[in-house]
């Protein structure tokens, strides 16, 4: 890897914060268009944030700020393996650390609001990462690599080989992404349940730093969905945003289940879609 | 005007507390929310949790039992931080002012910014009420007797 595609991944890395931000911004105009509302500017996510970071620190425990910087900092490494072409298992295990820290800065804190979100949040996890393990197994399966430099190298779309696995690709985005009907573990807006869930403790500082994690992570997220059209990264962008732009829709249009209800419908219809991709590829003898 | 400044006018978490009000200015509050009115277009957000808010929005007569929630909300919140009464009973204690276990408006409890009076308020008057106090928090609110 020379120098210049060195810079660009490092950067594209960094930027991924931002990208989640413009994406969030995005997210809440068209939510807001959706409900025929006007809705916020688009710069609103970083308004947002600048305020929280500028708030008088009220800490509530004191592994919270550790773990928050943790929270961010997890979520630019696995977003950094991805941009440099690294391992897609890699990028899944760190995005996980990244999910611990919230959970236990959330746990840390002696709140029962705090508390019930974080352990909502590990069965987020529990839903989609083994969908996500087994999604990357398929692509494994297809391209004879799990690294995203193999997943290019491939030549043709993955989508066109594993449309099933996208699917249940979109699952996961949607737990990832905190939408209903899979916003069980904390939601902004007014879907207030546990209060804020596993965000209840965290304020001022902390809180932005987790903010600005979770839009690295989501960008991160469709980053790889992109890749299912890698030989054209416009077309690419475009299969991650309509995945994303599905998202929104469905969190419109559904109302928040049970985590029994999340668990079930993410393992039954990912597990059987990836499963019956793969059959349908071992009888056509593709792979 | 700096960045943080602005960010703190454009972006407005509003925790919302009802005292024990009879739900009138409850129902205006949640209306001022809905596409109709839609505050969200100024940022504003009604977040729930107090210690990512900015705002108190307080609802009903202030008394002896809720007394402690109310500083309790408040002293969770993170400065900056802006106090609205809402409505007759929060500003003065309205018609229950003078029954046995009612102490009055919330301004006996905590420190008040803006009073909206009105039985019920407007969710118009809300809207008007937090610009005031985004006023107060740029440092140029209004001097006494001017509003």
């Amino acid at each position: 890897m020379d120098a210049a595609s060195t810079i660009i991944s490092l950067v594209l890395a960094l930027a991924t914060p931002l990208m989640g931000g413009v994406l969030a911004g995005v997210d809440r105009k068209l939510t807001a268009r959706m409900q025929e509302r006007v809705g916020p500017p688009l710069l609103q996510p970083f308004y947002d944030v600048i305020k929280l970071w500028a708030k008088k620190p009220m800490i509530a425990s004191p592994l919270q700020p550790v773990l928050a910087f943790g929270y961010l900092g997890f979520a630019l490494v696995a977003a950094g393996i991805v941009t440099f072409r690294q391992d897609l298992l890699l990028v899944l295990f760190v995005t996980a650390l990244a999910d611990i820290c919230l959970t236990v800065a959330a746990l840390s804190a002696k709140s029962p609001y705090s508390y019930l979100g974080a352990r909502r949040e590990f069965l987020s996890m529990l839903s989609y990462e083994p969908v996500m393990l087994l999604a990357y197994v398929a692509v494994f399966m297809v391209t004879g690599s799990f690294m995203v430099q193999g997943v290019l190298d491939y030549g043709k779309p993955l989508l066109l080989v594993l449309p099933a696995a996208l699917v249940a690709l979109q699952l996961v985005l949607i737990v990832e992404m905190k939408k209903s009907p899979f916003d069980v573990s904390g939601s902004g807006h007014a879907h207030q349940e546990l209060v804020r869930g596993v965000y209840t403790e965290l304020s001022g500082y902390t809180m932005a730093l987790v903010e600005v994690g979770h839009w690295a992570k989501v960008a991160t997220t469709l980053m790889v969905l992109s890749l299912f059209w890698a030989p054209n990264p416009v077309i690419g962008a475009a299969v991650g945003l309509t995945m994303f732009f599905i998202s929104l829709v469905v969190d419109n249009s559904y109302p928040r289940l049970t985590w029994q209800r999340m668990l079930k419908t993410t393992w039954a219809l990912g597990f059987t879609l990836i499963v019956l991709n793969i059959a349908a590829l071992a009888a056509g003898g593709v792979i | 005007m700096s960045l943080v400044q602005k960010a703190r006018l454009k972006s407005l978490w509003v925790l919302h507390y009802d005292c024990g009000s009879c739900n009138g200015c409850d129902i205006e509050i949640l209306a001022a929310l809905t596409p109709k009115f839609d505050v969200e277009r100024f940022g504003i957000v009604n977040i729930g949790d107090p210690k990512q808010a900015d705002v108190l929005l307080v609802t009903g007569p202030a008394n002896r039992r809720n007394q402690r929630v109310l500083r309790n909300l408040y002293e969770q919140m993170p400065e900056p931080k802006l106090v609205i009464a809402v409505g007759t009973c929060a500003s003065t204690g309205g018609i229950f002012h003078n029954c046995p276990n009612v102490l009055g408006g919330v301004d006996k409890v905590v420190p008040v910014d803006v009073y909206i009076p009105g039985c019920a308020v407007r969710p118009e008057q809300i809207i008007d009420a937090v610009v005031l106090a985004l006023d107060k928090l740029a440092g140029k609110a209004p001097k006494e007797g001017e509003q």
